[in-house]
C-alpha cells in the first residue's frame, strides 16, 4: 500500500519539519504485521511529496492476529491487506506521523497554523460504492475526488472490475496537516468494513478523539461511525450520543445503508409485524406449551417468556451460533428458575425425524421453509405434521408477488440469498391445501403488512389446526 | 440346596439386618452384580447407616439396578428388602426389563440374629429394630409367590445358607453358540405338501417310516444345515397333523427348532381343555385331529408346551420369532416378551375388516440382530431395518416361504390352491384396476419409505461408527453439530448421498531447499511402509464432484427411493448439489449416461447405477465466485498497489537517496505477483455450456452388488479410458505412471514426471498406493497423497511464499491431523459404499457420510 501525499506550499519541504521526517533521509519502521518506509521522491521548495510505503507481510498477519472479532477475510491466507489502505494505514499513519497528527512541532509551531494545500495519492483502496460513496465522504470535508476503478483481471474481460480504486485527493482550499491526516486517520479504513484488531469502547473513544471539531458536522456522520465501529451499534450508539452532546435519539433498526442498497426489505418493521401476527395466533389457540421451530435468535421466545399462558416453550434451530445468541439475548444463564423451566433451546434441523417435538400444543415456523431445498419440503411435512403434530401451526412465509415493490432486487430473484424458493399467493396455498389433505389439518391464511393491489401483502401467514 | 438362577434375573436377600445376607451375596456373587443399599447410602451421604439418606439412596439403587437389567446383567439387591412396598418397585423394574425375578430369604433364628447384632460394632441401633424387621420377613414369606416372584428360595439356618450351591442357568432362548446354516420356514398353517415341496427344494430328503401303524417322517437335511419352522403350523390348512408330525421328528432328530405361532399356542389350550372360541381354522385342525391317536395328541400337547418364545442364534446375530421382536426383549423371558413373540404389537385400533391393526415395529427396529418372522401375511418378502417377514400367506394362496441363513436367499413354493379366504386381502388382485401398479409410478418399498425420515437421534452427538476394517471412527459432538448444520440446509436429499470423499493430505514437507512440496517424500512414506508399488496420476485442478448415475429414471426410483425425475446426480465434495443450472446437469449426465450405454458398462458391471469419484474442470466451473472475490481480486489490489511503487522509487533513487534494498524487494514482488496471476489464469476457462465441461473420472466406485475397493488402482484408470474413448469431448482418461518403489530409475521417472507437469503450470500429481484400500490387518496407511507442483502452490499460499523467509517458516507444517481424517473419511466413505451395497438401511449410510461432513468441521489448515 502506497500512500503519498504532496504540497505545493512555499517551501514546499518544511511539510518535513510538520511530519519530522527529514526529506533526505530513507527510514523504515516497524508496526504490527510488517513495516512502514518513509521516504521523499521529490522535495524542493515548489513541491516536496512523501511516501508512506506499508509493506505487510501475508502470513505474518494470518499468524499473529489471531484477534476476536477478526474478520473473515483475515482468516484468509490469501488476502488484500498488504496492498490496501486499511485500518493497518491509520496505524500506521498514528506510528510515523504521531507528532503531526497530533498537532505538535516544536522546532516550528508557526507551521502548525498555516494551512497548506495537499494532493494525496492511496494505491489502492477498497470501495465497494465507488465513486459516489468517496464523494459523500470526502467532498463535505473539502476535497475533490478522481479514482480509477481496477479491472479484477485484463486477460478476463468478462470478470469485470475489481473494487479497488487509486484514489486521488486534492484539497479544494488550504488546510492544516493535522486536519488531513486526521481525516486519513478516521476514514480509510471505514470503506471496506474491515478492522485488524478487537473494537471495544476505547476505539469508540478514539474515534470520539479524532473526529473532533469535524465529524459532527459531516452529514454522514453515523455511516462513518457505525463503519468505523464495525457495525458495533451499542457502540454507535455510545459514540454518536457522545459526539453530539447526548441530544442525539437512536431509533432502533433505522439503518439504511448509504450506497450499498443491502437485501434489506424495506419496511424495518415488517418482521415484528410477522412476530405479532403469529403470537395473535398462539395466543387465540390457547396453546399452553409451544415450539419455535427456526428460532434464530430468539425474537419470538421472548415475546412468548411474556405470555404467562405458555408453559412450555421449546426454541430450534439448526445453526448452534444463533442460539448462543439467542441464550444470551434471552439471558438464559441468569435466568430465574420458573422462568427457566418453561423454556428450553435445542439445535436441531426440520428434516429429521426428531422425537424431542412431540406433545406441543403449538408450532410457529416463521420465515423458516423457504430456507429448505424445495425436495425437502416432503420431509419437512412429515416431522412437523406426522411426527410433532401440534393442535396448531402457525407458518409464514415470503409472498413472491410482492418483490416487485422492491427496487433493488433483480428478475427472478429472492429478497434473501439463503431462499431456495419464493412462493407465489397461489403457490403457498396449493401447498398448504395438499397438507391439510394429508395430514388432516385445516388451515386459514391471513396477508402480513401492508396489502398492494394484486400482489397482496409481503408476506404470508397460514394458520393450520387439526381437523375435528 | 442348589439354587437355580437363571443368567438374567434380579435377586432379591430378603432378611433381617445380620441375617447374614451381605457375606452370602459375596461368597456367590461377583463385586459388580452384588448392590447393597448400606453402600448405596454411604455413596450419597458418606455414611452406611445414615437413616436420613434412604430415599436418595434407593433411588441411586433403583437407577443401578435397572441399567444393569436394561444392559442384560444380572444383578443381586442386598437390602431388608422385607417390606412389599420396596420389593413392589424392584419388581417393576424387572419386569420393564423382561428380567426374571428371584428371591432368596435369608430367615435366621431370631436368637442367631440378636447375638450376631450384639458382636457387631458398625451397626448403632437397637435389637428391636432387628426383631421387628424378622417378624416383617416372616410375614412376607407367605407373600412373595403372591407378588409375583417367578422363583423363590427360603433359607433358615445358617447350615442351609453354608450348603447353598447356586447354579446359573443359560435362557432357553439362548441358542448363540448355534451358527447355522439354516433354513427358516414361515407360517405353514397345515399345508403339509407345500411345505414337503419346499423342504426338497431345499435339498432336504423326506422318507416316510411306518412304526406301530402310525406314520413317521425321518427327513435328512443337506450337509450342516438346520432348519427352523416360525410357528403357526397348524389350522386353516388340510393337513396341520402331518405337519406337527413332521416337524416333531425333525426336532427329535435335533435337526430343526421350532418356536410357536398364535394358532399353535390357541391349539394347546383347547388340547388342554382351555375354552377357547372355534374360530380362525382351528376347527380344521380340531376335526382332523380326530383321527389320531391319543398318544399323538399327548405327544402334541407336549411339543407344544415345551416350545420357547424365540431363539437367539448364531452369536447373538440372528433372532427368530414368530410375530417378530424389539431389540430390548431380544434373550429376555417374560410375559410381555412372549406375547410380543406370538402377537406382535397391535395398536388397539380395529380395521375395516374387522381385524386389530398390526403396529409396526420393525419399522423403528435399529437392533443389530437380523429379526426373521412370519405372523402377518404379505404378497412378498421385504427386507425392512434388518428384519424380514417370511410369512407368504401360503394357506390363502400365496407361497410357502423359507429364507436360508445366511446367505440371505429366499425360496418359495406356490400354493397348490387357495385353503382359506383371508379376511383381510394380502395379494394384489390382478384383474382390478386400481390394484395393479401402474408401470411407470415406482412404489416405494418399506425400507425406503422409513428411509424417507431419517431420525436425528441416529446423528446428533458423539458417535462410535464401527467399520468393517474393524476400526472405529469417533466423531465427537462439536463435529456432529457442526455436521448437522451444513447437512440439513445445504446437502442433497440423503437418499442420493452414498458417499463423500474423503480430504487429501499433502506428502511430508520437503526437505530440498526450494521445495514445500516434491514427490520423493511420498515415495519414501510408501517404501518405509513396505510397499513394492505406487500409483501416480495427474493432479487436475477442477472441483471434486462425485457422480450417482442410473440408467433411466425408473432405475433411480427402484433403487434409490426417489420419487423425483431425475436419473442420477452430481455434488460436490461437501454434498452440494455440483450444478446451480439443472439443465446443465441434465445435459451433463445424459452424455455419460450414452458413454456408459455405448461401451456397454451397464451389461458389463451388470448394474443399473454407478457410483464416480471425479474432478470437474474446469476449475472456474464451480469456483468462479472464488476466483472473482479472492484470487483475482488480492491479484488485482497487489498489481494496482505496486505500479505506483516502483516508479516513485525510482524517483527517490533519482534524488540520491538510497533506494537499492527497497527496490530489489519490490522488483522481487512485483515479479511474484505476475507468477501469482498467471498461476491462477492457468486454470480458468469461461464456462458458456457443456462443450466446456470436461470430466475426469478417477474411481468408479461401486454399481450393483459391488464396491470397487478390492480392485486396484491399474484396474480403475483402465476401466475408466476405456470409458473415455467413447466420449472424448466430456470424459478425460487420467494420465499415470506406475512407480516401482525399490528401483531407483522407476522413481526417478516419478519425480521427472511431476517436475515436466509441473513446469507446464499442471497442480501436480496424486500419488496413491497401488492397491485402493489402505489398510490391511493391523496396518494402515495413507490412502492417497498430494503433491503440488511449486507455482501451483503459490494460489495456496500466497504471492511470495517462497520468498526464503517465508518457505522456511512454511515448512514447519504439520500433517499428523490431516493425515489422520484423511484415512478416517476414507475408511468412512468406504463404509458408507459397502452399506449401501448391501442395502442396509439409510440411516446406517448416512451415519458414515455424515461422521465424514462431521470430521471436515475439524479445524485444520485449510492450505495443506
Amino acid at each position: 500500500m502506497l500512500l503519498t501525499i504532496k504540497t505545493y506550499h512555499h517551501p514546499a519541504t518544511d511539510i518535513g519539519f510538520l511530519l519530522h521526517k527529514h526529506p533526505d533521509k530513507v527510514q523504515s519502521f516497524s508496526i504490527t504485521g510488517g513495516k512502514v518506509h518513509v521516504f521523499y521522491p521529490e522535495a524542493n521548495e515548489d513541491s516536496c511529496t512523501v511516501a508512506m510505503l506499508m509493506e505487510l507481510n501475508s502470513i505474518d498477519l494470518v499468524r499473529k492476529l489471531k484477534v476476536p472479532g477478526s474478520s473473515s477475510l483475515l482468516k484468509h491466507y490469501i488476502n488484500d491487506r498488504p496492498y490496501v489502505a486499511s485500518s493497518f494505514t491509520s496505524h500506521a499513519i498514528a506510528k510515523v506521523f504521531s507528532s503531526a497528527l497530533n498537532g505538535k512541532c516544536a522546532n516550528r509551531q508557526d507551521l502548525l497554523e498555516t494551512p497548506m494545500s495537499f494532493d494525496v495519492k492511496i494505491s489502492v483502496l477498497k470501495v465497494r460504492g465507488g465513486l459516489p460513496l468517496l464523494e459523500k465522504i470526502f467532498q463535505p470535508l473539502g476535497y475533490i475526488v478522481s479514482a480509477e476503478q481496477h479491472p479484477l483481471d485484463e486477460n478476463f474481460e468478462e470478470w469485470g472490475s475489481s473494487p479497488y480504486y487509486t484514489v486521488l485527493l486534492q484539497t479544494k482550499s488550504t488546510k492544516y496537516l493535522k486536519a488531513l491526516l486526521t481525516h486519513l486517520y478516521v476514514l480509510l479504513p471505514v470503506f471496506d468494513n474491515e478492522k485488524h484488531y478487537w473494537i471495544g469502547k476505547n476505539e469508540a473513544d478514539k474515534l470520539l478523539q479524532r473526529g473532533e471539531g469535524w465529524l459532527a458536522q459531516h452529514p454522514e456522520k453515523e455511516w462513518i461511525t457505525r463503519r468505523y465501529l464495525k457495525n458495533f451499534s451499542s457502540l454507535s450508539k455510545y459514540a454518536l450520543k457522545k459526539m453530539l452532546d447526548d441530544e442525539y435519539e437512536v431509533i432502533e433498526e433505522d439503518v439504511v445503508a448509504l450506497i450499498e442498497p443491502e437485501k434489506v426489505e424495506k419496511k424495518q418493521n415488517l418482521h415484528q409485524q410477522r412476530l405479532n401476527a403469529a403470537l395473535e395466533k398462539l395466543k387465540e389457540s390457547k396453546a399452553k406449551s409451544v415450539l419455535d421451530l427456526g428460532c434464530g435468535e430468539g425474537k419470538l421466545l421472548r415475546m412468548l417468556l411474556k405470555e404467562s399462558q405458555f408453559e412450555r416453550i421449546l426454541g430450534m434451530d439448526v445453526s448452534f451460533k444463533s442460539l448462543q445468541r439467542a441464550k444470551e439475548k434471552l439471558y438464559m444463564d441468569n435466568m430465574a428458575p420458573r422462568q427457566k423451566a418453561r423454556i428450553n433451546l435445542i439445535q436441531g434441523a426440520l428434516t429429521y425425524y426428531d422425537e424431542r417435538l412431540k406433545d406441543y400444543d403449538a408450532a410457529a415456523v416463521i420465515e423458516v421453509i423457504e430456507h429448505l431445498e424445495l425436495d425437502r419440503i416432503p420431509a419437512f411435512e412429515k416431522v412437523l405434521f406426522e411426527v410433532a403434530k401440534p393442535q396448531t401451526v402457525v407458518l409464514t412465509t415470503p409472498n413472491a408477488e410482492y418483490n416487485v415493490n422492491y427496487n433493488f432486487l433483480q428478475k427472478d430473484s429472492f429478497r434473501h440469498s439463503d431462499h431456495r424458493f419464493e412462493w407465489t399467493r397461489a403457490e403457498f396455498q396449493d401447498w398448504t391445501k395438499h397438507v391439510c389433505e394429508t395430514y388432516g389439518y385445516s388451515v386459514n391464511i391471513f396477508p402480513i403488512g401492508e396489502e398492494t393491489e394484486r400482489i397482496g401483502a409481503p408476506s404470508q401467514m397460514a394458520v393450520f389446526s387439526i381437523s375435528q | 440346596m442348589n439354587i437355580k438362577i437363571p443368567e438374567l434375573s434380579l435377586i432379591l436377600l430378603v432378611g433381617a439386618s445380620s441375617a447374614g445376607k451381605s457375606s452370602f451375596a459375596k461368597k456367590h456373587f461377583l463385586g459388580s452384580e452384588v448392590i447393597s443399599s448400606d453402600y448405596c447410602r454411604f455413596l450419597v451421604s458418606d455414611e452406611e447407616n445414615n437413616m436420613d439418606a434412604t430415599k436418595d439412596a434407593f433411588e441411586l439403587l433403583h437407577y443401578i439396578v435397572a441399567k444393569r437389567l436394561k444392559r442384560g446383567k444380572l444383578v443381586v439387591v442386598d437390602a431388608t428388602n422385607a417390606q412389599a412396598d420396596s420389593r413392589k418397585s424392584l419388581l417393576k423394574i424387572a419386569k420393564e426389563y423382561h428380567a426374571i425375578s428371584v428371591v432368596i430369604t435369608l430367615h435366621m433364628p431370631e436368637s442367631l440374629l440378636i447375638k450376631r447384632h450384639e458382636q457387631r460394632t458398625d451397626r448403632p441401633f437397637d435389637k428391636q429394630v432387628i426383631i421387628q424387621q424378622r417378624r416383617q420377613v416372616r410375614q412376607s414369606l407367605k407373600r412373595l409367590k403372591r407378588e409375583g416372584f417367578r422363583y423363590i428360595y427360603t433359607l433358615r439356618t445358617p447350615e442351609e445358607v453354608e450348603a447353598v450351591q447356586i447354579n446359573r442357568e443359560k435362557l432357553w432362548n439362548d441358542k448363540k453358540e448355534i451358527a447355522g446354516p439354516f433354513d427358516i420356514i414361515g407360517d405353514i398353517h397345515g399345508c403339509f405338501d407345500e411345505l414337503q415341496k419346499l423342504l426338497k427344494m431345499l435339498g432336504y430328503h423326506i422318507y416316510e417310516v411306518q412304526h406301530e401303524e402310525q406314520t413317521y417322517y425321518d427327513v435328512i437335511p443337506p450337509e450342516g444345515r438346520k432348519a427352523i419352522f416360525l410357528g403357526d403350523l397348524v389350522d386353516r390348512g388340510p393337513k396341520s397333523p402331518q405337519v406337527l408330525r413332521l416337524v416333531m421328528d425333525m426336532i427329535k432328530n435335533n435337526d430343526a427348532y421350532c418356536v410357536p405361532g398364535n394358532h399353535d399356542v390357541k391349539l394347546l389350550r383347547k388340547l388342554s381343555g382351555k375354552n377357547v372360541q372355534i374360530k380362525h381354522g382351528l376347527k380344521e385342525t380340531l376335526e382332523q385331529l380326530e383321527n389320531c391317536s391319543e398318544e399323538f395328541i399327548e405327544e402334541v400337547k407336549v411339543f407344544l408346551k415345551k416350545l420357547v418364545s424365540h431363539y437367539v442364534l448364531d452369536g447373538g446375530k440372528l433372532v427368530v420369532a414368530h410375530a417378530g421382536l424389539r431389540e430390548e426383549m431380544q434373550g429376555r423371558a417374560s410375559g410381555t416378551v412372549r406375547s410380543f413373540c406370538l402377537y406382535g404389537e397391535t395398536t388397539g385400533e380395529i380395521d375395516s375388516f374387522g381385524l386389530p391393526v398390526r403396529y409396526n415395529w420393525a419399522k423403528e427396529y435399529k437392533g443389530k440382530a437380523m429379526v426373521v418372522y412370519g405372523h402377518t401375511p404379505i404378497p412378498e418378502t421385504e427386507w425392512l431395518n434388518n428384519t424380514i417377514n417370511i410369512d407368504t400367506g401360503c394357506v390363502f394362496g400365496g407361497a410357502l416361504t423359507a429364507l436360508q441363513y445366511p446367505e440371505k436367499r429366499v425360496v418359495s413354493v406356490k400354493a397348490a390352491e387357495t385353503y382359506c379366504e383371508s379376511a383381510r386381502p394380502f395379494l394384489l388382485d390382478t384383474n382390478d384396476p386400481e390394484t395393479v401398479q401402474k408401470p411407470e409410478i415406482i412404489q416405494l418399498s418399506a425400507q425406503q419409505e422409513v428411509d424417507d425420515l431419517l431420525d436425528i437421534k441416529d446423528v446428533a452427538g458423539k458417535k462410535y461408527i464401527w467399520t468393517h476394517h474393524n476400526r472405529n471412527v469417533i466423531i465427537r459432538e462439536e463435529q456432529a453439530i457442526t455436521a448437522l448444520e451444513a447437512m440439513s440446509r445445504f446437502a442433497i436429499n440423503p437418499k442420493w448421498l452414498i458417499y463423500l470423499p474423503p480430504t487429501m493430505s499433502p506428502s511430508a514437507t520437503s526437505e530440498l531447499p526450494d521445495y514445500l512440496e516434491h514427490p520423493l517424500e511420498a515415495f519414501t512414506y510408501y517404501r518405509k511402509r513396505g510397499l513394492e508399488q505406487v500409483i501416480c496420476e495427474e493432479k487436475h485442478m477442477g472441483s471434486r464432484a462425485v457422480i450417482v448415475i442410473c440408467k433411466d429414471i425408473k432405475a433411480a426410483q427402484k433403487r434409490f427411493g426417489i420419487q423425483q425425475d431425475r436419473f442420477g446426480i452430481c455434488y460436490t465434495r461437501t454434498g452440494r448439489h455440483f450444478f446451480k443450472d439443472t439443465q446443465l446437469e441434465s445435459t451433463f449426465l445424459t452424455k455419460l449416461r450414452t458413454a456408459l450405454s455405448k461401451v456397454g458398462f451397464w451389461e458389463e458391471f451388470d448394474t443399473d447405477w454407478f457410483c464416480f469419484d471425479c474432478e470437474l474442470l474446469p476449475w472456474t466451473a464451480k469456483a468462479k465466485a472464488l476466483i472473482e472475490q479472492q484470487y483475482a481480486a488480492v491479484g488485482a489490489a497487489a498489481q494496482h498497489a505496486l505500479t505506483d511503487v516502483l516508479p516513485i522509487i525510482d524517483q527517490a533513487k533519482a534524488r540520491g537517496l538510497e533506494m537499492d534494498e527497497l527496490s530489489q524487494f519490490y522488483q522481487a514482488k512485483a515479479s511474484a505477483v505476475e507468477k501469482y496471476r498467471n498461476a491462477y489464469r492457468a486454470y480458468c476457462r469461461e464456462v458458456k455450456d457443456i462443450n466446456d465441461l470436461k470430466l475426469a473420472p478417477f474411481h468408479i466406485l461401486a454399481t450393483e452388488g459391488q464396491v470397487h475397493s478390492d480392485k486396484d488402482h491399474l484396474w480403475h484408470m483402465t476401466k475408466i479410458a476405456e470409458l473415455a474413448k467413447a466420449d472424448p469431448n466430456l470424459l478425460l482418461a487420467t494420465p499415470y505412471k506406475i512407480i516401482e518403489l525399490r528401483n531407483e530409475r522407476s522413481v526417478q521417472e516419478g519425480v521427472d514426471w511431476w517436475l515436466e507437469l509441473t513446469a507446464k503450470g499442471g497442480e501436480g500429481m496424486v500419488i496413491k498406493s497401488f492397491d485402493f484400500m489402505s489398510v490391511q490387518g493391523e496396518s494402515f496407511w495413507q490412502p492417497a497423497m498430494k503433491c503440488r507442483g511449486k507455482e501451483y502452490l503459490r494460489i495456496i499460499y500466497g504471492v511470495d511464499y517462497d520468498n526464503e523467509n517465508n518457505l522456511k517458516r512454511l515448512k514447519k507444517r504439520g500433517l499428523n491431523k490431516k493425515q489422520g481424517l484423511a484415512l478416517n473419511e476414507f475408511l468412512l466413505g468406504e463404509e458408507a459404499l459397502q452399506r449401501f451395497v448391501k442395502k442396509q438401511p439409510l440411516r446406517l449410510v448416512h451415519e458414515c457420510v455424515f461422521g465424514i461432513l462431521a470430521l471436515e468441521s475439524e479445524g485444520v489448515d485449510p492450505r495443506l
